[in-house]
């Protein structure tokens, strides 16, 4: 009885923040996904330590707004302020990298947090998909204006989220994790009104 | 479709034949009786097609009203569209795309429209001059809620407002360019063809739902071909532009900080009802880095005795009805005009086969071109006349009477076509601040200053001419694409002529004895402004708001200046020293649905749920809101009667067995950096770097004020690591000021945080067998014994390879542990804890249980953190550090909080042993007047505890840790509950705390 992981498994034990939550647009030019559990890590630090971790992930640490890299591994590294990234990675990989940059922190100014459970992600996609997004978010989605591969945190209507185009016609919205049900409620209404 | 329906429709195949689409015929209704017209129609061109002339009452006299306008200043024609939850009061029936079924009924007026009853007002007009509110309704004061308003209120007012909700739904978005292009006559198209073709990004609005503005309205040419031509080719080549977006049906109606305007666009309003999830309108923010501004202008009218009556009509009214809608607004004509634009609604008269009476001029000559052209159709000109009256009733006008020289005679005629001139709509350079200038070639106000990144082109800026319209808004919208980083090659001008436009200015007709209106839609006359003056509000702020002028939905479109310059004739002043009111965004009405947007039902406000909540659902919850979260509030079990049964039951479980609560909702902040507890040391009054590794601690947070802000345990992993939680409501605020002191501050310190609220689910496990339960989870390696995990100690716990924290912390006094478990997990922990909680006899508890327990164990909340209360006076002053400083100390030291004779936290309990308490309760001293000089504190929380088996309460009574014992007074005269209580310590249960530490 005890054995809440083992018996079921842990991934039967899982339940993610789009559980039990219908995600059809019921709109042709937008559908949403749910972009499934991965690894995400909020790192809080200077610069010696965007330089360690750079260097230890060899990943070109964005500098500036909107900026982002990734590799080939599906790591990514979004830039959400001065001070403020967040990593994003498969969910296996997550000991891996916990290890590494442990290993490259060690003595350096920084934070690094867990914060794979609090995270939803979903993935908005469609040849309407600026437009919907659009009808909560205030920023400007032209693709000169939000090139493929920018992110930053904004707000959608109520809810802060982390907007990262990663298609031309595709984004992926992370909020956290209690917003969820409101984000896709939200979408699937903007993306209905495209229509 | 004969001509018997559509009397006043021009043949096709004349001279005049306008430009709907006669293929398809549309249906519709006023007042209950059957119409039809044709697609391409407004309501107001379909009904002057119908022969129907009287549209409405008017607000003040119920005056017989027609069709004034062709057009969104429309102060007349005013009607309640469509009916039952989509009734709209006050839409103009000139802006109105007529539909296949549309029903319109005209508004206020009883018990019909031909004979209205309170027309007798007019009669009694003495009674209803400018300020009669003020004057008439004075006395008795006590008259004014019940007698005089709500008779005011039916007799006047409009249209009445559906009461059922709203049943379409409104859109918000967002949209950007590099120039914004509003309007889409002359000036604005070639401005929107300029910077298009440059590459820049533009949006084109027009509020008609087709572009052309005026180009739709006249008889020019442009390249030699009808200007409507121009139009249509202009919005191809727009429509064709990838970088151009062109919306239609879309107003423009403000402009705001930072370059963004407000715009409207109605998406479904020509149609029945908008197709399922369509939104009714759309509500756009344009973030706009250039605009050019080419709204065009208004045309308005001149004051004079009757010239209200149906079938009095603006002169480019007469000229869009004709040419556009292929509509006669009448067959014998008087034209009124200061200038010579006005001469061409005779010339379009005559072409259209009306008869013209006369082309009546105030002005002593005019070009020549003019009277030729006239003498050439037939119609007589009197120049230097004016028009005095206009007869006419419910069924239009039937006579005007011209003055010349001196001599009156008597025209007969249906329609009366002015023209007092052209308003630039300056509306917009306004909305910032910017001062409109007054122009004496124009006779009228003209942009002033322009608020930063706007020009304005065509008539919006006083230039009338067609060529220079297309000329100016093409230099404008090439220079704003230019600003942009855009350039053109410069494409050639079209052809077209700039007709002539001379103008002198005449306000209002002075020789006019009857009731001559300045502003039709709120029925205020030359007389009013007479007395304005007499009584000495002669400011045209005073004036607006004595009189009433300009102060209807139509905003004082075309009665502003009229008012204001008869008012500077009487003044003696110049129209450059009297001004202009500065209008106010919206320029047009704006539904209060369209500003909602989404933001309406489950919109409102996101909810948020915990992954414990299809849990607590499944087992029968009662949800409460705890801030935007909703928690269970109790699990009630069949066959118990009320929810105090439940807590009952839910309280003895816990204090005599085990409970488990989902506490996820509590905010989670974790604190990292090698100066986290030097910082925990500011924030906090009490000292957590002195907190070893793997304990935790209760803090008490102060604002600046020295107020307490709010508590919590703070809990340490690592010399580096800290763990704070803060209650549900403040979670938030407190993230924000943690970044705050550290980002301005104290930006030196090594620390960062990061909100985790929702990376743990958390839930309280309390109850003497809390360890067992907890035993039987994490089974039999891991050693939970009061050594290893003492009380206030708190463990990083795998469970079965999942990371877990473990926290000995209580909130109701009992043994009890807070579990965190990543939050995926959440939901399986939940159900796995239940399982073994009942198997052992527990259950699990809401929000009403933890609140009965932590008023039983004298627990401070959100009742007492409510804002005005010091540390001391939640008996927690002892914790506040004496040897460093933190946030809140000094002013916490401000000698009114250090009063001995605070109020202080005590417990209550009834006298009369079983009575209810109730909390908001006033402290008095025994015996003493219920008034405010004997108030001694009041009850801040009160339960029912089944541990004392009776009503307990907290409160906050002055002296009162020295009053323990002494009965009190709870006056409560809201709910009717006067009752003695005692005074006792605030912890009713386990003061020792043995229980905890079990």
């Amino acid at each position: 009885m005890s054995d809440v992981a083992a018996s079921k498994g842990a991934e039967a034990a899982r339940r993610g923040p789009f559980a039990g939550l219908n995600l059809d647009t019921r709109a042709s030019g937008v559908t949403l996904a749910d972009a499934g559990p991965c690894a995400r890590f909020l790192l809080r630090g200077g610069g010696a330590a965007a330089l360690a971790v750079g260097m230890a992930l060899h990943l070109d640490m964005p500098r500036e707004a909107y900026g982002c890299a990734t590799d080939d591994a599906g790591r990514a590294m979004l830039w959400l302020g001065p001070d403020e990234w967040m990593l994003v990675a498969p969910e296996d990989d997550a000991a891996a990298l916990t290890q590494k940059l442990d290993a490259a922190l060690n003595d350096l100014a920084h934070a690094l947090t867990d914060i794979s459970h609090r995270n939803a992600g979903l993935i908005v996609r469609g040849p309407q998909v600026a437009d919907a997004i659009n009808a909560g978010c205030p920023l400007d989605l032209d693709i000169k204006a939000f090139p493929v591969g920018a992110c930053t945190r904004t707000l959608l209507a109520k809810a802060e989220i982390v907007l990262w185009r990663i298609e031309a016609d595709a984004f992926r919205i992370e909020t956290t994790r209690s917003f969820a049900p409101y984000v896709v409620a939200l979408l699937q209404q903007a993306a209905r009104d495209q229509d | 479709m004969s001509d018997m329906a559509q009397p006043n429709r021009l043949p096709a195949g004349g001279a005049i034949e306008g430009r709907v689409d006669r293929n398809r015929p549309l249906a519709f209704t006023f007042d209950g009786k059957s119409y039809s017209g044709y697609a391409g129609d407004t309501l107001a061109s379909a009904l002057i097609a119908a022969g129907v002339k009287l549209i409405g009452r008017s607000f003040k006299y119920h005056r017989p009203r027609g069709i004034f306008s062709a057009g969104p200043e429309e102060p007349n024609a005013l009607i309640e569209l469509r009916g039952g939850a989509r009734r709209e009061p006050n839409t103009r029936a000139t802006t109105i795309e007529l539909y296949d079924g549309l029903e319109a009924a005209s508004q206020n007026r009883w018990p019909s429209l031909a004979f209205d009853i309170l027309a007798i007002n007019q009669i009694a007009s003495p009674l209803f001059v400018g300020g009669f509110y003020y004057k008439t309704f004075m006395w008795p004061a006590s008259f004014w809620e019940k007698v005089y308003e709500p008779l005011i209120r039916r007799a006047a007012g409009l249209g009445r407002a559906s009461e059922s909700p709203d049943p379409d739904h409104y859109e918000k978005a967002y949209a950007f360019c590099d120039v914004l292009v509003v309007g889409s006559g002359p000036a604005g198209l070639a401005a929107a063809l300029a910077a298009g073709r440059s590459g820049a990004r533009v949006i084109l609005c027009e509020d008609d739902a087709q572009l052309g503005g005026r180009l739709l309205s006249e008889r020019q040419t442009i390249d030699d071909a009808p200007a409507h031509l121009f139009a249509a080719a202009a919005g191809g080549e727009l429509r064709s532009l990838p970088n151009v977006c062109v919306m239609s049906r879309t107003q423009v109606f403000g402009a705001y900080d930072s370059e963004v305007y407000g715009a409207l666009e109605r998406v479904a309003d020509h149609v029945t009802a908008p197709a399922a999830g369509v939104p009714r309108q759309r509500f756009w923010h344009i973030a706009a880095k250039r605009c050019v501004n080419a709204m065009g202008a208004t045309e308005r009218p001149i004051v004079f005795g009757g010239n209200d009556r149906p079938g009095v009509m603006l002169a480019s009214a007469v000229r869009t009805y004709l040419n556009r809608f292929g509509v006669l607004p009448g067959r014998k004509a008087v034209v009124f005009t200061t200038n010579d634009d006005g001469w061409r609604t005779a010339a379009d008269l005559v072409a259209a086969g009306a008869q013209v009476e006369a082309v009546v001029d105030p002005r002593a000559s005019v070009d020549e071109n003019l009277t030729k052209a006239a003498a050439a159709g037939g119609v007589r000109v009197l120049l230097g006349g004016y028009i005095v009256n206009v007869t006419g009733g419910a069924r239009g006008v039937t006579s005007a009477i011209v003055s010349v020289a001196g001599k009156r005679q008597i025209l007969t005629a249906d329609l009366v076509a002015v023209s007092g001139g052209w308003n630039p709509q300056v509306a917009l350079t306004t909305h910032r601040g910017g001062k409109p200038r007054w122009s004496d070639a124009l006779s009228t106000f003209v942009p002033g200053d322009l608020p930063d990144g706007m020009t304005v082109a065509g008539a919006a800026n006083g230039d009338l001419g067609l060529a220079e319209s297309l000329r100016k808004g093409s230099e404008a919208g090439a220079a704003a694409a230019a600003a942009c980083g855009f350039s053109a090659a410069p494409a050639p001008q079209p052809r077209a002529e700039d007709e002539p436009t001379a103008v002198a200015p005449l306000w209002h007709v002075a020789e006019s004895r009857h009731k001559a209106f300045v502003d039709l839609q709120n029925d205020v006359t030359a007389d009013d402004i007479t007395l304005a003056h007499a009584e000495g509000f002669r400011s045209i702020e005073h004036l607006k708001r004595y009189t009433t002028l300009g102060m209807a939905t139509d905003q004082g479109k075309t009665s502003n200046l009229n008012g204001h310059a008869m008012m500077a004739a009487l003044t003696g002043q110049a129209m450059s020293d009297v001004g202009t009111i500065l209008s106010r965004p919206p320029h047009q009405p704006v539904a209060i649905g369209a500003f909602a947007g989404h933001h309406r039902d489950r919109h409102f406000r996101p909810t948020r749920h915990t992954a414990g909540h299809a849990w607590a659902l499944e087992n029968g919850a009662v949800m409460v809101e705890a801030g935007p979260w909703l928690r269970p509030q109790y699990f009630p079990r069949s066959g118990e009667k009320d929810w105090l049964t439940t807590v009952v039951r839910e309280v003895r479980t816990v204090r005599s067995v085990v409970g488990v609560c989902d506490v996820s909702t509590l905010g989670r902040i974790d604190i990292q950096g090698r100066d986290a507890a030097a910082f925990l040391d500011r924030v906090y009054v009490n000292t957590f770097s002195t907190l070893p590794v793997g304990k935790a601690r209760y803090g008490v947070m102060l604002r600046e004020d020295g107020f307490v802000m709010d508590d919590g345990t703070t809990s340490r992993f690592a010399e580096d690591h800290y763990v704070m939680s803060t209650t549900t409501a403040n979670a938030a605020k407190i993230m924000q000021h943690l970044e705050f002191c550290h980002q301005a501050l104290w930006p030196e310190l090594d620390v960062s945080m990061v909100s985790v609220t929702e990376q743990w689910s958390q839930y309280a496990v309390a109850g003497p067998k809390a360890r067992e339960l907890l035993m039987q989870l994490y089974g039999p390696d891991v050693d939970l014994s009061n050594d290893a995990l003492p009380y206030m100690g708190c463990r990083e716990i795998p469970l079965r390879g999942i990371p877990t924290r473990l926290f000995r912390i209580s909130f109701s006094g009992e043994l009890a542990y807070e579990l965190a478990v990543p939050a995926r997990y959440g939901a399986a922990v939940l159900e796995a804890l239940m399982a073994l909680c009942g198997a052992l006899g527990g259950c699990p508890y809401g929000t009403e249980a933890q609140s009965v327990m932590r008023i039983e164990k004298g627990h401070v909340a959100g009742n007492e953190l409510n804002g005005q209360t010091v540390a001391r006076d939640l008996g927690l002053g002892r914790m506040m550090s004496t040897k460093r400083d933190y946030i809140g100390r000094v002013m916490a030291g401000r000698p009114a909080l250090m009063a001995p004779d605070r109020p202080t936290l005590v417990g209550i309990r009834p006298v009369e042993k079983g009575r209810r308490l109730t909390a908001g309760a006033h402290i008095l001293p025994g015996g003493a007047a219920a008034v405010a000089a004997n108030d001694q504190g009041y009850v801040t929380s009160v339960a029912y505890s089944p541990t004392c088996e009776g009503w307990i309460g907290l409160a906050l009574v002055v002296n009162g840790p020295a009053r323990h014992g002494e009965r009190v007074h709870a006056f409560d005269a809201m709910r009717n509950n006067d009752q003695d209580v005692v005074i006792c310590s605030p912890v009713f249960v386990d003061p020792e705390g043995v229980r905890l530490r079990g």
